[in-house]
């Protein structure tokens, strides 16, 4: 199996595993971060987005070696403390309910603000297809406004 | 496999769990909420107050948090009561214990809508007992008459000379008093938490990854374990050859558990690859015929059958054959599947001194039970660690995934932990059951019921789990809706029909009413139309003895603008329904586009709950009843061919999104009635609402889900 190497949350690792094992699942239980999350397996539910390159990237499809070289940001290296405007804004809506999906909505809306730093609804409708099924979509959108404005 | 270079604070928490008293999850608001060891507190009066000489406040939260919010809102009747500083508070989660019982089931689980009206008196007298207790620390420390103290964050204060002295420094001297009974409760004008809008104290964990739901835990040694399991609902492994599966590359094993064949390995991808390599053959058992045709055709021929009477008022035989005008309609409904977010998982470690189980379970009491009898020991000697739920909505009241990682424990030794792919969750399900409802009913020459007829063929959802409460045919699980039937009709007969049909039925949030609501909802908007009266109107006026569906029924028509125009281009609808003792009306405003898609706009919500513990709870609860509900409406089905389950992933059973996401108002009635429950009682009234609204635009009655689309 190779040594694979890649950056994440600004720290160099390198991981010896099948090459076409997906990113989630190395994050998960090869270096047990498991603030990232499986939901589906077909990138269909956005629970495994983390950050690839800046990029919201949904990682239970995508094989590791895909990664290599490449700055990867999970939900536990986004802040250190929670400050992320995203995070502040997810507090102060409190969003969660049960919170399985959330950390993957937190990096598609971090990575929706760096890109659009005041979206619309339908930046909104277009960049956010993660699914909850607790229901949250109408704070999800009041945290994502309220983060643009500095949360 | 490489190894990670350091040990995170998870990996440290994990091992310290696991070798200390159990797993832990805890933390300090605000701020630096970090998940720790938590302290027992020199002062533990009861089962659920903890308070530490570092002026820690510990309170035990004995239901499983799965959304709802009982982390805060049980903790809130503790707070209120024990007048403790909010700030302080940390919670944990309960082991299984018998001070932990749900006093509304008897037994430790959570579901029914049941947490805050379970909690109400017995957690608001632990925290009175608590704060009584420690005012007499305080007067006894002072040598002052306890009746000069009084209690207010975290302290107490002793009236006329101003000192005080915190919780934490009265907690040694408090735990050698005796426990107090029955302390007077406060007057609610006199609530600082109840009522108000706290703050969930389990938001700050689920922002940074940091919350721990099953899939994360993780014990030295565990293997991952991925199950196959016969595709036909009843069918059994006939036999299997591991030869492909363990040449994958990091499994370990391959056990044949009572579900299926179970291929054990380094992590969930290696036990997948050895799972999906793995070659099976079934002994498909007697459902292999099954389709969704057959067990439709099966309903309505039962249908024609003589049911056992649920309800039965005055002369409704009579009613009908004398009525002005005769109305009658069937209805269906599908099987639907739970789709939690977090895919089901279990942990277990069987060893011969004991069972560790650490799973994200609605069900306590069920587990320990599994535990000691896969594991052959006591139940005292089985441990439950319940994590965080990512979703219940009753699929984790089953035990099934628990029984897995148990049996696979004991047949390798090894602590286990099962993960279900998507494909398992959504084909190995305890469904919603598909039922069929057959419904009449006579009006006089002004439009105004006068008999009303239902016959109910459904499965049986009590007859699996709870068998001793289904007699002589009826399950009055089954047919609480039906029997529930709100309307002021003096003639009416309600009957049901149980009928088995091979595949595996839950509780799905709302149980029974998912279904009723639907069927009583939307038949009572025919009766309207038929009598050419508004919806609302004639709702209202049959409902004069019911003054709680009447409350929340007018509060949403007026909040929705009920009788005026809607905006342009849209139709509404409504429901009113009574679930878990609480009352939630729904008017709907939707558009269908030129592709005969529904696209629901706006719904505004009134609910009737009795006393409110927190109302953003209230709120958050409605919002996720309501798409739950509504998620199921438009799109919700789960079908089968060859004793198979059709759909397999969220590709082909489609979940509501944020682009499809309505605006959601939703009002509270101020009421002191009788406490009701909120977890449910947001989803049955949405699908009907959704279809009068439909027949109000296009005049199509619905009468079988999902909606699809409209053509």
């Amino acid at each position: 199996m190779p040594a694979i190497s890649f950056v994440l949350n600004g720290r160099s690792r390198t991981v010896t595993v099948a090459a076409d094992t997906p990113l989630l699942w190395v994050l998960r239980d090869t270096l047990g971060m498991t603030g990232t999350k499986f939901g589906c397996g077909v990138a269909q539910c956005g629970a495994c987005t983390v950050h690839v390159d800046g990029a919201a990237t949904r990682t239970c499809v995508l094989p590791v070696s895909s990664v290599a070289g490449k700055h990867v940001t999970t939900i536990e290296g986004l802040s250190p403390n929670r400050s992320h405007p995203v995070q502040r804004a997810w507090i102060e809506e409190d969003v969660p309910q049960c919170g399985y999906c959330q950390s993957g909505q937190i990096m598609a809306a971090a990575a929706l603000l760096a890109q659009t730093a005041h979206p619309t609804d339908a930046d909104i409708d277009e960049a956010m297809t993660n699914i909850c099924r607790c229901g949250t979509y109408q704070r999800i959108r009041a945290a994502i406004h309220r983060a643009a404005k500095g949360a | 496999m490489s190894t990670p270079t350091r040990v995170t604070r998870r990996e440290f928490l994990e091992t310290a769990g696991v070798v200390g008293a159990g797993l832990v999850i805890s933390f300090y608001l605000p701020g630096a909420s970090r998940l720790r060891a938590a302290p027992m507190g020199p002062f533990a009066p009861n089962a659920w107050v903890r308070i530490g000489a570092d002026e820690s406040v510990l309170l035990m939260v004995d239901r499983s948090e799965m959304g709802q919010g009982v982390t805060t809102s049980l903790p809130m009747l503790l707070a209120e009561e024990l007048e403790a500083d909010w700030t302080k508070v940390r919670i944990e989660f309960a082991p299984a214990a018998k001070e932990y019982i749900n006093p509304l089931f008897g037994m430790q689980g959570t579901g029914g809508s049941t947490s805050v009206r379970a909690g109400w008196m017995p957690l608001r007298k632990a925290g009175a007992a608590a704060r009584e207790m420690l005012v007499a620390a305080a007067a006894q420390t002072w040598k002052v008459n306890k009746s000069e103290c009084r209690a207010e964050r975290g302290a107490v204060v002793h009236g006329p000379t101003k000192r005080r002295l915190t919780y934490g420094a009265l907690a040694a001297t408090a735990a050698t008093l005796p426990v107090p009974q029955d302390v007077p409760l406060k007057d609610p004008k006199d609530w600082k938490i109840l009522g108000t809008r706290v703050r969930r104290l389990d938001t700050p964990p689920k922002v940074d990854g940091s919350a721990q739901f099953g899939i994360d835990v993780k014990v030295p040694g565990m293997l991952v374990a991925v199950v196959a399991r016969c595709p036909v609902f009843g069918g059994k492994v006939a036999s299997f050859d591991a030869t492909k599966a363990q040449a994958v590359p990091g499994v370990r094993r391959v056990v044949q558990i009572s579900s299926g064949v179970a291929v054990l390995a380094d992590g969930y991808w290696p036990a997948k690859q050895g799972r999906d390599a793995l070659e099976v053959k079934w002994d498909e058992g007697p459902n292999a015929g099954v389709t969704s045709g057959s067990i439709s055709r099966l309903f309505a021929q039962r249908a024609d059958q003589p049911g056992v009477v649920a309800r039965h008022d005055g002369d409704p035989a009579a009613g009908l054959s004398t009525a002005a005008l005769r109305v009658e309609a069937p209805y269906e409904l599908p099987f639907l599947a739970h789709a939690t977010m977090e895919p089901m998982n279990c942990t277990a470690h069987v060893r011969p001194d004991g069972v560790d189980i650490w799973a994200p379970t609605q069900f306590q009491t069920g587990a320990q039970g599994i535990g000691a009898q896969i594991g052959g020991v006591a139940p005292d000697k089985v441990k439950v660690h319940t994590t965080y739920l990512g979703g219940g909505f009753g699929r984790r009241f089953e035990l099934d995934f628990i029984q897995e990682a148990l049996e696979a424990s004991k047949a390798t030794g090894a602590p286990v932990k099962v993960v279900w792919s998507r494909e398992d969750d959504i084909q190995h399900d305890l469904y919603r059951p598909a039922c069929y409802h057959r419904l009449a009913a006579g009006l006089d020459a002004q439009g105004i019921p006068v008999a009303w007829t239902h016959q109910i063929v459904a499965p049986s959802i009590m007859t699996r789990v709870f068998p001793q409460t289904v007699k002589n045919g009826l399950d009055e699980e089954a047919v609480e809706g039906g029997v529930g039937m709100p309307y002021g009709i003096p003639n009416v007969h309600v009957s049901y029909v149980l009928t088995d049909t091979g595949i595996p039925v839950g509780f799905w949030r709302s149980v029974n009413n998912s279904f009723h609501a639907f069927v009583v909802e939307s038949f009572v908007d025919e009766l309207a139309h038929a009598a050419k009266r508004d919806p609302y109107e004639y709702r209202r006026d049959l409902l004069t003895k019911a003054p709680r569906h009447l409350g929340v029924l007018n509060l949403a028509a007026s909040k929705a603008g009920w009788g005026t125009a809607p905006p342009m281009g849209r139709s509404r609808g409504i429901a009113v329904w009574k679930a878990f003792d609480s009352y939630v009306a729904q008017v709907v405003e939707i558009s269908i586009n030129g592709d005969g898609e529904v696209r629901v706009h706006r719904v505004v919500c009134a609910v009737d709950c009795g006393p409110v513990v927190n109302p953003d709870t209230v709120e958050a609860q409605m919002q996720s009843g309501i798409v739950y509900g509504l998620t199921a409406a438009l799109w919700g089905e789960i079908t089968i061919d060859k004793g198979r389950v059709q759909q397999s992933n969220f590709p082909d059973y489609r979940m509501l999104k944020m682009a499809e996401m309505p605006e959601i108002e939703v009002h509270i009635v101020a009421s002191s009635d009788a406490q009701g429950g909120v977890g449910e009682p947001g989803t049955p009234p949405i699908a009907p609402a959704v279809c009068n609204a439909i027949f109000a635009a296009t005049g199509k009655r619905l009468r079988k889900l999902p909606i699809g689309k409209v053509t």
